[in-house]
């Protein structure tokens, strides 16, 4: 891992420069699309000049929701916005034909678990060598705040008082489906984030990172434990700034190691949610198996 | 296969269009009547050294043959009915964003899961009107087994050439016959390839409204999206932007619909001349309706054939010129009567009239005799 001091010797203008477009973005003040988005091109820039991958193979694909936007048009490289749920398909078929490609699928939790569920577990079952980085924010912010199948139970969304349904647990999902390399953060974990994706995308294989962001336009009210632990000056912060106050909610506490490298357990709304890499193993990907039947 | 003559079905004679036209990328699912070009395809493209991929439904599988097509490869799915209505927000995606994909639809007798094995033609208008927004389809209608193999072929050409999705709409009993199919030698077919657009073009930063196609992986950093955009790719919704980005693919239409009738691939006529009446049909409907015409021609009775070789764009200039002097025209199909709209709006000094045939079954040609003589003018 490139030490924080070196990457933070780079100035903003050289990421934009070299990797951003499209400026400003049309991201909420305080959304954690901005902060993916920054490790991202952080993570691909130390990939880059340490030449492990070229500029020119990177292929950010994604489909419909926020989500969808910090690859198109903010991405400087090739990028495919594509339908709603479908990112994963389509960037099987462009990763399938030329295997080249190094393919980043970026998605939500609405266009990646509900609508886009199907693609997701097949994929990670396939062993496809892909990245898909999936924001979970616990709603549909582009529309407005509905109800997703991560949103806590309970709370209260656009199209539900009491939000009725149990939430997803995408990383259990991801991993039951076969995934070779799961890990989970959150927007609070940026240099753990940057390190994560620098190895997702080297990594031989189907690779999965959730990262739970805040959605400081309709999510801050779904965080009310951590509210409730405020003092009223800084509750009044939060409902100023609730972008920067939530990533207070995204920090967790040590809870232990796994695989080499540290853990962290978070709570939200009464859950229990772990943090760190979950599984990093190799086996033979899908386009191996396809060209072995080249013969 | 190696030229020469063979004994097969039509979904067969299909795939193996394809791998001439040079198709080096399918995904698909399985359905019938489709299975058949699905599995040949299976079985053939890894010969090729291409690449088959069998998807998790339809929609997956159109969108990873547009994820391909971008990636540089020629690609295809074939399905029935049911996926083809699965696949057509895709089909959308595809239609705006230029890409060069060929989908058979081996139409089956709906609605839903209708008669599974059995042949229709009722997707015929899901074809021209199945996606959101405006959209024109080139449609390909093959009634024969080796037409399965040419139309392919062409679905690829006009795919490549016209930068946009194209259809070939065949049906249960097309893709399940079998017949001879002649494979020609290679290059005696015309087969068109993709013309590329490079980063050394003078002007590589269109990549939209233009007939040459760009690939992922050659540092053009492309913006691919299915939101309105310029012809850079950048997301735009200025209504100047859209219109002239719609506007170009019905003129890419009209253009693909002038070359298919230079290339004789819009319609059939035969024995029209001093015919009072035409039997028009296409795809499987079209051998019964053939045969009924040559039997009322026996018996004297002044009728003609015309035959659907694409059914979009409908070539209306032609089959106006071919139907004025008719006085009746019977619209032969195997749905409640859909194509006998667009006829009947076409050719308004003649009684058009409908002979539909639904529930799985193929017209027997005396059901279409007995329409030729009941009334006839003569």
């Amino acid at each position: 891992m490139t030490k924080e001091s070196q990457r933070l010797g780079k100035p903003q203008a050289y990421y934009r420069e070299n990797y951003l477009r499209n400026l400003p973005s049309a991201f909420c003040a305080g959304c954690g699309n901005g902060t993916i988005l920054n490790s991202f091109v952080r993570a691909v820039d130390e990939l880059i000049v340490s030449k492990q991958i070229r500029h020119k193979d990177l292929l950010g694909v994604s489909g419909i929701g926020c989500s969808a936007w910090i690859p198109s048009p903010h991405f400087k490289g090739d990028t495919l916005h594509t339908t709603h749920g479908r990112a994963i398909a389509f960037a099987t078929g462009a990763k399938v034909m030329n295997p080249q490609l190094k393919v980043v699928v970026f998605t939500g939790d609405g266009d990646g678990a509900a609508i886009g569920g199907n693609h997701l577990i097949h994929a990670a079952r396939r062993n496809i060598p892909m990245t898909v980085i999936l924001v979970n924010n616990l709603n549909y912010g582009m529309t407005g705040g509905q109800s997703a199948p991560t949103t806590p139970l309970h709370v209260q969304t656009s199209t539900y008082p009491q939000h009725p349904e149990a939430p997803f647990d995408l990383t259990q999902l991801v991993l039951g489906a076969g995934a070779s390399y799961v890990a989970r953060w959150t927007t609070f974990y940026v240099n753990e984030l940057i390190a994560t994706i620098k190895e997702a995308l080297i990594h031989p294989g189907f690779s999965f990172i959730e990262v739970i962001s805040q959605c400081p336009t309709y999510a801050a009210r779904f965080f009310s434990e951590f509210q409730s632990t405020l003092s009223p000056d800084e509750l009044d912060q939060y409902r100023r700034h609730p972008g920067a106050w939530m990533l207070k909610a995204l920090k967790g506490k040590k809870s232990g190691e796994h695989l080499g490298q540290p853990q962290y357990q978070l709570k939200l709304k009464d859950k229990d949610i772990e943090l760190g890499l979950f599984r990093r193993e190799l086996r033979p990907t899908l386009i191996e198996y396809l060209q072995e039947l080249w013969g | 296969m190696k030229p020469g003559l063979y004994f097969v079905d039509g979904g067969t004679a299909c795939a193996e269009g394809a791998i001439y036209a040079g198709c080096s990328f399918f995904a698909g699912y399985p359905i019938t009547p489709a299975t058949s070009i699905v599995e040949w395809m299976a079985k053939r493209l890894p010969e090729v050294k291409g690449y088959y991929l069998q998807m998790e439904d339809e929609i997956a599988s159109i969108a990873a043959i547009i994820g391909a097509s971008w990636a540089g490869g020629k690609a295809m799915t074939a399905t029935s009915g049911p996926g083809f209505s699965l696949m057509q927000e895709n089909l959308g995606y595809a239609y705006l964003t230029e890409t060069p994909i060929v989908i058979v639809d081996a139409q089956r007798s709906g609605p839903s899961t209708g008669q599974a094995t059995m042949p229709g033609q009722q997707d015929i208008m899901q074809a021209r009107y199945g996606s959101h927004g405006d959209i024109p389809p080139i449609a390909f209608c093959p009634w024969s087994v080796q037409e399965m193999f040419d139309f392919t072929i062409y679905a690829f050409n006009y795919a490549e050439r016209f930068r946009t999705p194209t259809l070939v709409m065949s049906d249960g009993e097309i893709s399940y016959m079998r017949e001879p199919l002649t494979i020609p030698k290679s290059q005696e077919f015309p087969v068109i390839n993709r013309e590329r657009l490079t980063p050394n073009h003078s002007s590589p930063r269109d990549i939209f409204l233009r007939y040459e196609m760009p690939r992922f992986g050659d540092g053009m950093n492309l913006l691919v999206t299915g939101s309105a955009h310029r012809p850079t790719g950048v997301r735009d919704y200025t209504p100047r932007f859209h219109r002239a980005t719609i506007e170009w693919l019905f003129e890419k239409n009209q253009q693909a619909g002038n070359a298919l009738r230079k290339e004789r691939l819009d319609l059939e006529v035969t024995d029209l001349e001093s015919a009072s009446t035409a039997v028009l049909s296409f795809g499987a409907a079209a051998r019964p309706a053939y045969h009924a015409v040559q039997r009322a021609r026996k018996k004297g009775r002044k009728v003609g054939f015309i035959r659907l070789k694409t059914l979009w764009p409908l070539p209306e200039a032609h089959l106006l010129e071919v139907l004025k002097d008719v006085q009746r025209v019977l619209v032969v199909e195997m749905n409640m009567g859909m194509m006998v709209h667009e006829i009947a709006r076409l050719a308004r000094h003649a009684s058009v009239i409908s002979v539909p045939k639904v529930a799985g079954e193929v017209h027997q040609s005396d059901e279409i005799l007995d329409q030729i003589l009941e009334g006839d003018v003569t």
